[in-house]
């Protein structure tokens, strides 16, 4: 069976996307980690999708939705890191705490 | 009048707020159109009420009978109903509100606290009355809890708009704040803390009484199975506790007392007369028309606890008074005193005590709110209420300093006048307390609240002492100080006159509540149910 | 006709009450500033009281009206109910008529010794108002109207007390009239209470009727209640040790003195007494030695407390203690009669010195006895009517004061009360000694004060000379075992009552006590002669008595002649002192540091247990909540990725619990 091999694929590109959120400051950077690790929940969907095989595709019909909703996520994402570099000159994420007390 | 007969009580409690609502159309700047407006309206509810005594029959039926009741279906969903009515308890109550009300508008006529803004002040006080009335006639928990909690709303901004600024160190705090800040936001939580718990009650009850029938939060139909002795057990004292808390704050009852002489002396005058002369009733009615009819038993269990807390309040109150300096806390302070007579009264759980409640109620409205406006004219004109600066106010105006002699007196319960009264028969009423109450306690009581009436004398006429009589001090020489205006006047010639009828004339008070009283402790605690079951406590 | 007047007898409680308020309203305008219209009121007052007297003299007055005020609840099936109303039987026509006589010429008399005084109209207004509330008290058919006219009583002591309140001295003693008579009647109202719930009502006539027939409810608290009323009594009727208050009441304008002394203030706990008598006599036996010796302590000892004094008004003062005693003694041990008896010629003769010291201090302009001497050629009238009124109180035959007294001393004999009525005949010795210190201080010798002294103006004479009539005669009306033809005696009068009881009647003259009542009155008269009556143009006289050294003796050559009396007063000095000093040192010092501890205790409640105690638990609670939100927002850092941190530590711990935990 070849799942295990997928699912540890995709525990490792999950876990470089966490250390990628975590530890670095590029915004752009964080939302490529996000990427990361939202491709390896699509790993596991279509691996799990192919182990199951239920007959409304329900692992390639989630898959298909979590690349829209990232497409968008990106868009977005990228829009507002664009509006930040451009007022204040800066995409490090160390620079941005404005919403605290 | 058949009109009258439905529509009645519904008028007079939201009559006010109709007023509130027309002069907030009204301009800002028309300042005497405002007034007039909130006048009318302040006379019109009490003209009601008025209308309401003439046509409400004395012989009442049986406890748990009502006049001028209306029941109408307002969330059906939760089956509670927008029923209101009246019987000998509530009614002096109510007209007692309507009442001050009027005063009240009629001294606020040219008496103005900074920041003035008078038509907002009117607003605040039409929809108090509305609060007030309503409580006094609501047959509803809901509809209950929801006028309560009216009441404080306008009363927070009045203590924080119109309040007292002096900047006052709060104890456990860095920062200092101002003193109607403070008072307000204190007097609001503190409410708030007792109302939750007593929601709590009220929900509580109306799941259990499903038990019985469809859940429901009619005063009436809880009533009915109270008597029949449905609530037992821990539930019931549990649901007795919330509903003490919530309704004790309000009284105040020792020790959660501690908002009243903050609220009190940060107040505006109007609003300390207000809640001195009608808010602080709301929590000892909530005892009388919902605690002890619907959880007998638990009222008998709970009452020494009550009557013990209600002789601290009286000694404790009085010898805090002993220890103020300012005039309008020391006012403050003697209303723990005296509402720790009126809860003794209620502990009793007999018809001479609860009646003695009511009449010290009544007469606490009148004396303590007449006490307020005094104090407050008094420092329009001194602009201090430090007692040690005062003296010698009988010599600078006369009538003024008249007048608060005789409140003085009428304060600390000289016979002949209405707070007499109140005293003596919870005296009387705790000699002999209900059947089944550990007599040693009660007697206690009585002789600890007779000793508080030393106390009182003894706090009231060192106030006279210091305030009242000597010589002027010299920064008053030479300053113009005018004697009471006609508004004053107008506002308290009635109260001096009711004080004095009700002191030689009980029978004002007691036609209406004595009956009343008497069929609700008969029919409460009497029966055969509580006899087997509440004894034990 | 005759009925009218009983009918209408309750026009006498209201009428003061009505000139009060009329003083008040209009009194400012008129030409004796209100005056007319207090004097107009007890005028009328007292025809409607003169009246009655005479009927009840000659046929006897019982009737009673009353009219429901409240019906406020049941007590063990009794529906308790307060009425007001009055009550017209011989007990209370006696009153009426005492109250309303003296009160009228005392208010005549202040016309003229209040003339050019300040707020005269006040203070009339405020002498309308005492007067009401002791007519209300003694009208007063049940025990809430007592206790309304009671406190009223009180307020308007107060107030009369702190005329001069400009003076906070003035108002210190008023206040401290007030509130020692005030703990008094926390006695008063819990005796009340629980005296008529057992009855089941507090009407005197139902209680004084459960009494007699001894009923069982009754009898088991008749004791406690019987005592705590007499504890309400011992306040208003300043018995030891509640006597403080009086001395220091003297602050007020001396008429007041004389209402409150005679008629209105004072008697009212023994009138209390009276009203309730059967109560004592049948139930509460036990109560009576007690009230005895109280009584007994209150007649000796504050008599001797008359001896030192310089200011006149407190030698009465101290006199009227010691004379409340007697009335309070002879009550307690079953002599209605007879204490009734001695409080109806008390009333005038006590009205009269008082008067008559004022009439003094009118002239000299000074209260000490230090300041006066020789006055009796300046003030010939007022000289003759203290001296009867002195007599009358010393207990001289035939004058009034000695046959009260001698009807005291035979009740106590005849209860016996041995012991108790020696300590009387010696009472009877010291009030003479006193009285005639003052007559001999005030009158005799030469004058020490300022100025050139005059007789006081008719107005005010003419009521010292119409009250010493009586304080000469009305002891005729009680001569034991002596019945006038058509009009009875004094017993016979005062037993027109609801419940009659039968308290002692001496049967003729016991000429054994009568004289030593007799004697020892001479003796203390001599004696007071002896030491004060020579004047020896200094004030070594005076202050010999005080310092206590026979050193005065000594130094004039009569001390073969003075030995008996000089050991008496040599010891009687020092005995006078110490009681003087134990007034001042240790009782009055008691009440003024139970007043400071009441107002310590005071600022320990409210700033210790209430603003640090309780307040600060609300506080505590609000500080924690406030110190809780400052700590824990300091972990909203605004850096996103500590919050994704935070979420991924989240998470692993939840992996961990589902992986190794379930």
């Amino acid at each position: 069976m070849l799942l295990n091999q997928f699912l540890i694929l995709a525990a490792a590109l999950f876990a470089l996307g966490i250390y990628g959120l975590l530890v670095r400051r590029n915004l752009v950077l964080i939302l490529l980690s996000v990427e990361l690790m939202l491709n390896a929940v699509n790993i596991n969907l279509i691996a799990f999708e192919s182990v199951l095989r239920s007959s409304l595709a329900v692992g390639q019909v989630f898959t298909i939705f979590v690349i829209t909703v990232a497409a968008a996520e990106v868009g977005i994402g990228l829009a507002i890191v664009i509006m930040i570099f451009r007022n204040r000159r800066s995409a490090n994420a160390d620079d941005l705490s404005l919403m605290r007390w | 009048m058949e009109l009258f007969e439905t529509w009645g009580l519904t008028l007079i409690v939201f009559l006010p707020l109709a007023g509130a609502l027309l002069i907030g159309l009204l301009p800002e700047g028309n300042e005497l159109a405002v007034k007039t407006v909130g006048l009318l309206t302040a006379a019109g509810a009490f003209v009601l009420s008025l209308v309401l005594i003439s046509q409400f029959d004395f012989s009442a039926g049986p406890y748990n009978t009502y006049q001028f009741e209306v029941d109408e279906t307002w969330i059906s969903a939760i089956n509670a109903d927008y029923h209101v009515g009246v019987d000998g308890i509530s009614l002096p109550l109510l007209v007692l509100s309507t009442f001050v009300m009027v005063l009240a508008v009629i001294y606020s006529w040219n008496h103005w606290d900074e920041p003035k803004r008078p038509k907002a002040f009117l607003i605040l006080m039409m929809i108090l009355a509305t609060g007030m009335n309503g409580t006094f006639v609501a047959l509803d928990l809901v509809l209950f809890f929801v006028f309560f909690e009216v009441v404080l709303l306008p009363m927070y901004f009045m203590i924080g708009i119109w309040g007292d600024r002096t900047p006052r160190k709060i104890p456990g705090f860095a920062r200092e704040s101002e003193t109607r800040i403070y008072a307000s936001i204190k007097f609001f939580l503190f409410t708030l803390f007792g109302s939750a718990f007593m929601l709590l009650g009220f929900l509580a009850l109306y799941f259990e009484s499903g038990k019985f029938g469809e859940s429901t939060f009619d005063i009436v139909e809880l009533t009915n199975l109270g008597a029949m002795g449905s609530f037992t057990g821990t539930f019931a004292f549990l649901v007795f506790g919330a509903m003490f808390l919530g309704f004790a704050v309000k009284v105040p009852m020792w020790p959660l007392h501690t908002w009243l002489p903050d609220a009190h002396t940060a107040a505006p005058t109007v609003g300390s007369v207000l809640l001195a002369a009608i808010l602080l009733k709301l929590g000892a009615y909530g005892f009388i028309r919902i605690s002890l009819p619907i959880l007998p038993q638990e009222a008998v269990s709970w009452a020494p606890a009550i009557a013990i807390l209600a002789v601290i309040g009286i000694i404790y109150g009085s010898l805090a008074c002993l220890a103020q300096t300012d005039m309008k806390r020391l006012i403050a302070f003697s209303s723990v005193g005296h509402m720790g007579f009126v809860m003794l009264g209620i502990a009793t759980l007999t018809d001479i005590g609860i009646n003695a409640a009511i009449i010290g109620m009544v007469a606490h409205g009148l004396i303590t709110g007449l006490l307020f406006f005094l104090a407050g004219s008094m420092s329009h004109r001194y602009h201090t209420r430090e007692m040690s600066r005062l003296g010698g106010n009988i010599k600078l105006l006369p009538v003024m300093g008249g007048i608060l002699a005789f409140t003085a007196m009428a304060s600390l319960g000289l016979p002949g006048l209405a707070g007499f009264w109140g005293e003596f028969m919870s005296l009387v009423g705790s000699y002999n307390p209900l059947d089944g109450l550990p007599v040693g306690v009660f007697r206690t009581a009585m002789v600890l609240g007779a000793v508080g009436t030393i106390l009182t004398a003894g706090y009231m006429l060192w106030m006279l002492q210091q305030v009242n009589l000597g010589e002027p001090g010299a920064e008053w020489e030479g300053k113009e100080l005018h004697d009471v205006d006609r508004f004053e006047l107008t506002a308290w010639v009635p109260l001096i006159i009711l004080i004095v009828v009700i002191g030689f004339y009980p029978k004002v008070i007691f036609d209406t509540t004595t009956d009343t009283v008497m069929s609700l402790v008969d029919t409460v605690f009497n029966s055969e149910t509580v006899a087997s079951l509440g004894s034990g406590g | 006709m005759t009925t009218f007047f009983v009918d209408t007898a309750g026009i006498m409680l209201v009428l003061p009450l009505v000139a009060f308020l009329m003083i008040m309203a209009v009194g400012k305008r008129m030409k004796l500033q209100g005056a007319e219209i207090a004097i107009g009121a007890l005028a009328i007052n007292t025809v409607w009281a003169t009246v009655l007297f005479v009927m009840n003299m000659t046929e006897g007055v019982l009737a009673r009206t009353t009219f429901e005020i409240a019906r406020i609840g049941t007590v063990a099936g009794n529906e308790i109910v307060f009425e007001l109303g009055w009550v017209v039987d011989g007990l209370s026509i006696m009153m009426f008529f005492l109250v309303n006589l003296v009160g009228l010429l005392v208010f005549i008399y202040a016309v003229g010794y209040m003339h050019g005084d300040v707020r005269v109209p006040w203070f009339f207004a405020a002498f309308s108002l005492f007067a009401g509330s002791m007519l209300i008290l003694v009208g007063a058919p049940n025990l809430i109207q007592l206790i309304i006219g009671w406190e009223g009583v009180g307020l308007a002591s107060y107030l009369l007390i702190g005329f001069y309140w400009e003076d906070l001295d003035n108002v210190r003693a008023g206040n401290k009239a007030f509130l020692v008579n005030k703990v008094a009647d926390v006695g008063l109202i819990l005796g009340a209470i629980i005296v008529a719930l057992a009855v089941g009502s507090f009407d005197f006539q139902a209680i004084n009727v459960a009494a007699v027939e001894h009923l069982e409810a009754l009898s088991t608290v008749a004791v406690v209640g019987g005592l705590l009323l007499f504890l309400g009594a011992m306040g208003k009727s300043a018995q030891f040790p509640f006597h403080i208050w009086l001395p220091d009441a003297m602050a007020g304008p001396t008429p007041v003195s004389a209402l409150m002394h005679a008629a209105t203030m004072v008697t009212a706990g023994v009138y209390l007494m009276a009203r309730t008598f059967p109560l004592y006599q049948s139930l509460a036996e036990e109560a009576r030695p007690w009230m005895v010796a109280i009584g007994a302590i209150t007649l000796f000892g504050m008599g001797l407390l008359a001896l030192v004094a310089d200011d006149i008004k407190k030698v009465l003062a101290y006199s009227t203690v010691s004379q409340l005693g007697y009335m309070m003694t002879a009550v307690a041990a079953g002599g209605y009669t007879a204490g009734m008896f001695h409080l109806y010629t008390h009333a005038f003769f006590k009205a009269l010195l008082f008067l008559g010291a004022g009439a003094v201090i009118h002239a000299v302009h000074s209260n000490n006895m230090s300041d006066m001497g020789g006055l009796r050629k300046d003030l010939p009238v007022t000289y003759w009517t203290f001296l009867i009124g002195s007599l009358s109180l010393a207990g001289i035959i035939p004058l009034a004061g000695f046959w009260s007294k001698d009807e005291i001393l035979a009740t106590l004999g005849h209860e016996g009360y041995t012991a108790v009525m020696w300590i009387a005949i010696a009472g009877a010795f010291v009030t003479a000694f006193y009285m005639t210190r003052a007559v001999a201080l005030t009158f005799h010798g030469t004058y020490k004060g300022h100025g050139h002294p005059h007789e006081a103006p008719r107005v005010m004479t003419v009521p010292l000379v119409l009250l010493a009539i009586p304080s000469a005669i009305a002891g005729f009306f009680s001569i034991p075992g002596v019945s006038l033809p058509g009009i009875g005696n004094f017993g016979e009068w005062l037993a027109v009552r609801e419940v009659t009881m039968g308290d002692h009647h001496a049967e003729g003259i016991q000429w054994a006590l009568a004289g030593s009542g007799i004697f020892a009155a001479l003796a203390g008269i001599a004696l007071g002669w002896m030491i004060f009556g020579k004047d020896r143009e200094t004030q070594q006289a005076r202050d010999g008595f005080e310092v206590p050294v026979l050193y005065p003796l000594l130094r004039n050559k009569y001390y073969m002649d003075d030995l008996a009396g000089g050991v008496v007063g040599g010891t009687m000095g020092p005995v006078a002192q110490f009681v003087n000093w134990t007034n001042t040192y240790v009782i009055d010092a008691l009440v003024n540091a139970v007043a400071l501890l009441t107002k310590g205790l005071g600022s320990f409640v409210y700033g210790t247990i209430d603003q640090r105690g309780v307040d600060g638990v609300v506080h505590g609670l609000s500080a924690a909540t406030d110190g809780a939100g400052s700590a824990l927002r300091k972990m909203q850092s605004g850096r996103v990725q500590q919050y994704a941190a935070s979420f991924v530590g989240g998470v692993l711990a939840l992996i961990i619990v589902f992986v190794f935990v379930t």
